[in-house]
Parts: C-alpha cells; sequence; structure tokens
C-alpha cells in the first residue's frame, strides 16, 4: 500500500513533536500517540507507535522522565541540572 | 572505624526488642560513607520534622521507563554521600520464594554497586535496594541480569504484579496465584517497563477472600480467588472444635456476614446460598471447614491509595472466573487489554482507573469495555450503582 507509513518516519514525526514542545509542554507516551493518530489516521496504530517510541529510547534520542507522572523528553543536555 | 554522626532521636528507635532500622543503618555506615550522611540527614530531618528528599527526573536504565526511582539529597553539600541515592525496584519472585543463594546474590551485588541497604519488600512487593549514584545504574542493572533478576515497575506503567504464596503453601488458594502473577509479569514485559499509560496500573492476585496481598485494597486490578459450590464441611471436626472449647455459636456463627449458619449444640448447617465468602468460619475452623470445590477468582476493579484523590477500594467486575487454563488465561487479558484500550485512551494525566470509572460513571464504563452489568456488581453491601432501569422498563414488565 502505497500510504503506509513506516516505523521510522512516525519516530521522527514524534522526535519532531517532542522537541518542539520540550520547555513548554511535558508530553506523556499517550499524547505523542494522539498526536500521531492526528498526523496520520488510520494509517498508523499504536502497536506502531509504540514501536517508534521504542526506536526513540533505545537510540537516545529521547528519555523517560518521571515528574508526578511519566513523560517522553529530549535527553538533558551536557552539565544540565535535572 | 568510621566515625558515626550523633544522632540522638534516631537513638531512641534502637531501643526495645524488636529490630530497628537504625541498627542497620549503623552497621553500613562502618563501610559505606553513603549510609553516614544518610543518618545524619535523616536525623535532621527528625530534628527539623522537614523531608530532605527530592525525588523523581531523568534516571533509568537505557531502555526501561520503570524501576528507577531518581532520589536526591537538597542539602548535598552538607551530605554530599547521598547527594544522589537512587532506589531500584527489582521484579520479585512470585510468592516471594528465594533460595538462599539468591538472596546472597543480590546483597553482593549491591554492596558492590549501592548502599547495601535492602527493603524486604516494598509495598509494591518489589525489592528494594535503597540508595546509588547515577553512574552505578547500569552495572547494577547488569549485575542483577547475570543473577537472573530484572526491574520492576515505576511511574505511569505497569508495576510489578504480585500474589499470595498460593496453592505452593496454603490449602485454601482457588486458582494458581502464582502462575497467573508470573504470566502477567511476562505477557506484560512491554507494558512494565514502558510507561504509556495515564498513571500507574498494579494487578495483586490473592489465591481466596483471606486476601494476605491486600488486593482489594492495592492493586487496579485485584485477582480474589473464591469457591461457587458449598463450603467442605468435615462434621466430627466441628464437633472436636466445640468439645475442645470453642463457643461456635458465639465466636463462629455470631461473626458470620450472611447470617446462614446455625449451631444447635452439635451440628452446624450452613446455608451456602446466603454465603458471603468471607472466609471467617473457615479461618475459625480450619480442621473442619474448607472453601469449596468449584474454585475460580472474583475480577475486582479500581482501588488506589489517596494520592491525587482519596482511596477507593476495588469492586466487583466479574463475580466469577475459572483462571485454570490457557484459554481461561486469555479472557482474563482480553478483559485486561481492553479496559487499558479504554482508560488509556480517554483517561486524564494522572487518573487511576478507579477514579477514571467514578468520572465517567461504572454503566458507560461498562458499556465501553463490553461488559453486560451483573447483580454482583456491588461498591457496597445492598447498593448496586451499576444497574440501571431505561424509563419505560416497567411498563414494558406490566404488559
Ligand atoms: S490469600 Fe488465601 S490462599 Fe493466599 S496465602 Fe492468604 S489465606 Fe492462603
Ligand atoms: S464464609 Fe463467611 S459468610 Fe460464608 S458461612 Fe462462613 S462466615 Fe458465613
Amino acid at each position: 500500500m502505497s500510504d503506509e507509513v513506516s516505523v521510522e518516519e512516525v519516530a521522527d514525526a514524534m522526535y519532531k513533536q517532542i522537541a518542539d514542545a520540550q520547555g513548554l509542554k511535558k508530553l506523556k507516551p499517550g499524547d505523542v500517540t494522539k498526536m500521531m493518530r492526528e498526523l496520520y489516521g488510520d494509517r498508523v496504530d499504536k502497536k506502531l507507535c509504540k514501536l517508534a517510541i521504542r526506536i526513540l529510547i533505545e537510540s537516545e534520542r529521547c528519555v523517560y522522565t518521571y515528574f508526578g507522572g511519566s513523560y517522553i523528553e529530549l535527553p538533558p543536555k551536557e552539565g544540565e541540572e535535572k | 572505624m568510621a566515625e558515626l554522626p550523633a544522632t540522638p532521636l534516631l537513638d531512641d528507635l534502637e531501643k526495645g526488642p524488636w529490630p530497628s532500622f537504625v541498627t542497620e543503618i549503623k552497621n553500613a555506615a562502618l563501610h559505606k560513607d553513603s549510609c553516614k550522611d544518610l543518618l545524619g540527614q535523616l536525623e535532621r530531618s527528625y530534628r527539623e520534622k522537614i523531608g530532605h528528599w527530592k525525588h523523581g527526573g531523568i534516571v533509568g536504565v537505557l531502555g526501561y521507563g520503570g524501576g528507577v526511582i531518581g532520589r536526591y539529597s537538597d542539602l548535598p553539600k552538607e551530605f554530599p554521600g547521598i547527594a544522589h541515592f537512587h532506589t531500584l525496584r527489582i521484579n520479585q519472585p512470585s510468592g516471594w520464594f528465594y533460595t538462599s543463594k539468591a538472596l546472597r546474590d543480590i546483597c553482593d551485588l549491591w554492596e558492590e554497586h549501592g548502599s547495601g541497604l535492602t527493603n524486604m519488600h516494598g509495598s509494591t512487593g518489589d525489592i528494594i535496594l535503597l540508595g546509588t549514584t547515577t553512574d552505578e545504574l547500569e552495572p547494577t542493572f547488569k549485575a542483577l541480569t547475570d543473577v537472573g533478576f530484572d526491574i520492576g515497575g515505576s511511574g505511569s506503567d505497569v508495576r510489578t504484579p504480585s500474589c499470595c504464596v498460593g496453592p505452593a503453601r496454603c490449602e485454601w488458594a482457588c486458582y494458581d496465584t502464582l502462575k497467573v502473577c508470573y504470566q502477567l509479569t511476562m505477557d506484560y514485559q512491554d507494558e512494565i517497563h514502558r510507561p504509556m499509560f495515564p498513571y500507574k496500573f498494579k494487578f495483586k492476585m490473592s489465591g481466596c477472600p483471606n486476601d494476605c496481598v491486600a488486593s482489594i485494597a492495592r492493586s487496579d486490578m485485584s485477582i480474589i480467588g473464591t469457591w461457587r459450590d458449598d463450603i467442605q464441611q468435615d462434621d466430627a471436626a466441628v464437633k472436636e472444635y466445640a468439645d475442645k472449647g470453642l463457643n461456635i455459636q458465639r465466636d463462629v456463627v455470631g461473626n458470620c456476614p450472611g447470617q446462614c449458619m446455625e449451631w444447635d449444640g452439635e451440628k452446624l448447617t450452613i446455608d451456602n446460598d446466603l454465603c458471603r465468602r468471607c472466609m471467617h468460619c473457615i479461618n475459625a475452623m480450619p480442621k473442619a471447614l474448607a472453601p469449596g470445590k468449584d474454585r475460580g477468582a472474583t475480577i475486582l476493579l479500581g482501588s488506589k491509595a489517596p494520592i491525587v484523590e482519596g482511596a477507593l477500594l476495588s469492586s466487583v467486575l466479574i463475580p466469577f472466573l475459572k483462571i485454570d487454563n490457557e484459554e481461561d488465561f486469555k479472557d482474563l487479558q482480553a478483559l485486561v487489554e481492553e479496559i487499558w484500550e479504554v482508560w488509556g485512551e480517554e483517561g486524564k494525566n494522572r487518573e487511576r482507573v478507579g477514579e477514571f470509572i467514578q468520572r465517567v460513571g461504572m454503566a458507560n464504563f461498562l458499556e465501553a469495555i463490553g461488559l453486560e452489568p451483573v447483580a454482583e456488581m456491588v461498591a457496597h453491601p445492598r447498593e448496586n450503582p451499576y444497574v440501571f432501569y431505561n424509563q419505560g422498563d416497567d411498563e414494558e414488565e406490566d404488559k
């Protein structure tokens, strides 16, 4: 199917949303999943979004954080106090 | 020998015949500076009546979003040994069965990589390893996996499932709690290690209504063993209890919440249809009474401790479910995943599933997960908030 979305493309789109929100709003994994569904509609499902999140975390482009609940953020910059 | 700080307030907690965590920290402080600073900060907290920990932030092991709780002293200059003092939650074995070698392995690796202080076990059920630095997290994780352990859950994920000892040691177990606990843990590895929910989700399994792991108060999904036939009764053993001085009328029949027992001085009669499966009579006369033979579990949903909102107890979702084989287990998982789907989609940030149900209403929730309301779904005795009558139903019936 020509309009299939690859997991890498979803991961990149997620990364962009997380980077844009950094410092403004903390996003939960559920929030970025919803954003992807808004962006790609039926072409993505939860399973694909879960895989994309896994790619972002395991490649260390993003990290999980905990501030009362769990969020996905960009890793802190060198020397940044958290 | 390392000099310990003066701790007059903590010293009070060493008095009396019982074990003291202060004594244990003092022992550890003889060879760990972090424990010396821990004593110093704790004494100060007791004196000032102020906690000096900050928690949360960005700590973990690669790939996992749970299981490591970042902990920092807010007095790092005075207590540098605990500037970072992170906690690790380690997935305990089902029913907390260990070999002495496994315990030694954990203690040895924790002496090497952390403070050496443990909490066996935390209220979540996990093995708690208290106090290490960020640099030591990955080496600790490696050492743990080398001896067959894994990190458990924390944050907005499935928390490490826990269960009572069940059929391994207890004749009252109505299903195999250990097996269900193990299977849920293995099947939901992704959900345990990668937070994906609005908030935490806990499973606790008790083999019978004695509920030794307090699942009804402490887990989002409480799986409590029960039976649906008659209590097994040995009349001769009942009589023996009476002959040995048990006041059956006062202490057993008189405390039966179902008011469904009669004792004529010779014979105990139970009206099993009215029995509430509370276990009281069985606990009082274990040699004479036992749960029935047609055993399974009640699935309850929604309990939580008071954090964001007040405390809730779980209430009945499925009155009786067999969990004996693979097929039964699939039914349970299908229900769980349906609940996650609805709550994951509609739940607010930091809203537990019990609070979510309160917000949207049980009737709507049941409809969303595709479950028919049944009479046993009671939140409190003699109250049934989940069965609704549509206007006109009565007229239909009157026809
Ligand atoms: S909950 Fe019931 S089955 Fe489990 S250990 Fe306690 S008494 Fe035994
Ligand atoms: S289990 Fe509880 S309700 Fe049932 S007969 Fe015994 S005491 Fe009564």
